[in-house]
């Protein structure tokens, strides 16, 4: 409130029906302006922490990376109504997956690789984009096999589910062979994602036969490292160059490992040796020296 | 003759019939339920009338529609969309330039059934309290989102534009949407009398600004039958529309032509004396 005193010092129309305009304009300005700036910065803050992605939910095939994505996408769910196996779904407020936007979750429904590729020729926006046109170079997430533990085949068992059901099977997942210390007379297939092939479609992890799967689909920038820039790979640039790059090298003599054969295990080698020396009972004394893991199980058969 | 409790009931006029007194309001209910069932009966039926959602739908496999300002945003983030969804937004501005902007809050708008169903509560139960916010609320909230939308790189008014939320979770399912749009029709009937169509949603301040010179208007033709029952002003989600028009204060004209006004239809439905019309911009004859 101004008093009289106020007005006639310093200004003679300080209580005109123009100045209690101005003051309320003013006020109302003030008001709208924090109220709205307010409310549109609780909505970008909100954005900005609700804008990551959740390890187990993949980007329809052609999405920009994620940044680009949540510029490009304006969450219309035309990708989700042309996808023939309603793989897509579009995540609802408080979704962990921001508001609106496509996704899928490989365990519940897998991708199954459509050729033409109808999501991505639905979307209006770019946000994903077109010149994808191959299915099998999308880059929907990277599968990797996270429990050693659990996966049949790393317990020596044939399961082989996730390689069977690859749709770029011998690219994207491989069976790498390699001997099953355990039993020491079987492999194990090790099924090995490779990440120049495959597409993140999600089948590994969909169809993994155990109650919690033992290979799962990421985000690519989840489940993947990347070298520093400027490595080389020695054996890579001695291929492409025909030669080594630096002259032939100085041959060194490997001390400690005469007589080791190639395929036995560090135990064997390391073991051996010292085997005769225990105070082994007579009984024992024609067998072939026992020790950690074959001790009890080895039956002396052969293929 | 409106009394003081029940502002919309007007006993001394002529009786009119049901659909005379409600004409317009069902006429925007069905429309906005024919744009809904468009996108429903895809899911629901098999038969594939309009795809995707109010942000971008195609419509029978041919028309692209886009909502333009989620194109501005997208702009804004520095992405510059397909050609579809740019024909689409442009399709969008032509005819709401054309038409009258803020036809998409009364006729489309799927928050419309919401803050008019939280209007009627609160004249019914006869709720004073609260606090409306400034009507220019809505224009900042619209260059907030702007500013949010460069700053983030994102859409990031489309985490919790409740317009979209509505619409997207009525076909696609709903979920925590449900708490935003409930949060709205509290806060239309506790706080704020017509707070977030007529105050703060910016949406509704964006195709307000594409309505300034459109086609469609509401006329005031009959304003000299007017017995200032304030049945109109009860009813109109942007009461201050009115008055310039049927009261001639700051214009001759008896058009309606504040782009705050809904084309809703509404004032024409409650009003006794049939003062009011719907036409077009041009029509300036009046009683």
């Amino acid at each position: 409130m101004d008093t009289g005193k106020k007005i006639a010092r310093k200004s003679p129309v300080a209580d005109s029906p123009a100045s209690a305009a101005r003051r309320k304009f003013i006020n109302s300005v003030a008001a709208a302006a924090g109220g709205g700036c307010l409310l549109a910065l609780g909505a970008g803050l909100y954005s900005k922490s609700a804008s990551a992605l959740p390890a187990q939910a993949l980007r329809p095939p052609g999405a920009l990376p994620e940044g680009d994505f949540l510029a490009a996408c304006v969450r219309c769910g035309l990708c989700v109504r042309d996808c023939p196996y309603d793989t897509l779904k579009l995540s609802d407020l408080g979704d962990p997956v921001a508001t609106g936007t496509p996704y899928f979750t490989a365990r519940k429904v897998a991708c199954e690789m459509c050729e033409d590729i109808p999501c991505v020729k639905a979307c209006p926006t770019g946000a994903l984009d077109r010149q994808l046109t191959d299915i099998n170079k999308a880059q929907m997430g990277l599968a990797a096999l996270v429990d050693h533990e659990s996966c049949l085949n790393f317990l020596g068992l044939r399961c082989d589910v996730c390689y069977r059901v690859c749709p770029v099977i011998d690219k994207a997942i491989t069976l790498e062979t390699q001997h099953n210390p355990r039993s020491d007379r079987h492999a194990m297939l090790l099924p090995t994602v490779h990440s120049d092939a495959c597409t993140g479609c999600g089948k590994c992890e969909k169809s993994c036969v155990l109650p919690e799967a033992a290979i799962k689909v990421f985000p690519r920038q989840l489940a993947q490292g990347a070298l520093p820039a400027h490595y080389r790979k020695g054996w890579e640039e001695k291929a492409r160059h025909g030669g080594s790059l630096i002259g032939e090298q100085v041959e060194m003599p490997v001390r400690g490992f005469e007589g080791s054969t190639a395929g036995r295990s560090a135990t064997e080698t390391a073991v051996a040796p010292t085997a005769p020396a225990q105070p082994v009972p007579p009984p024992a004394a024609p067998k072939k020296p026992q020790a950690g893991l074959r001790s009890g199980i080895d039956s002396n058969w052969k293929p | 003759m409106a009394t003081t409790t029940i502002p919309l009931k007007s006993d001394c006029a002529p009786a009119r019939s049901l659909w005379q007194r409600q004409r317009w309001l069902i006429l925007r209910r069905m429309s906005q339920l024919a744009i809904l069932l468009a996108f429903l009966a895809g899911p629901w039926f098999g038969v594939w009338i309009a795809k995707g959602n109010l942000s971008s739908s195609l419509t029978l496999g041919v028309l692209p529609l886009t909502d333009p300002l989620l194109v501005l945003q997208t702009f804004v983030t520095g992405h510059l969309p397909y050609s579809t969804a740019l024909i689409g937004a442009a399709i969008v501005l032509v005819f709401y330039l054309l038409v009258g902007g803020r036809v998409f809050c009364s006729w489309v708008c799927p928050v419309n059934a919401v803050t008019d169903a939280a209007a009627w509560s609160r004249r019914r139960l006869g709720i004073k309290t609260g606090r409306v916010p400034d009507a220019n609320t809505r224009y900042w909230l619209l260059g907030g989102l702007l500013v949010a939308a460069a700053a983030t790189g994102t859409l990031a008014w489309e985490w919790v534009n409740p317009v979209s939320l509505l619409h997207r979770g009525l076909i696609f399912g709903m979920g925590g949407g449900l708490f935003v749009v409930a949060g709205i029709f509290l806060y239309d009937l506790l706080v704020a009398s017509r707070g977030w169509c007529g105050h703060l949603c910016p949406m509704g301040a964006f195709y307000g600004l594409l309505g300034k010179k459109a086609l469609v208007r509401i006329s005031a033709s009959r304003r000299s039958a007017c017995d200032d029952c304030m049945d109109c002003f009860a009813v109109c989600p942007e009461p201050q529309v009115i008055r310039p028009a049927l009261k001639k204060v700051g214009q001759e004209s008896p058009l309606i032509l504040a782009s705050d006004c809904t084309t809703c239809g509404r004032c024409i439905d409650v009003c006794d004396k049939q003062v009011f019309k719907m036409t077009h911009r041009f029509d300036q004859r009046s009683e």
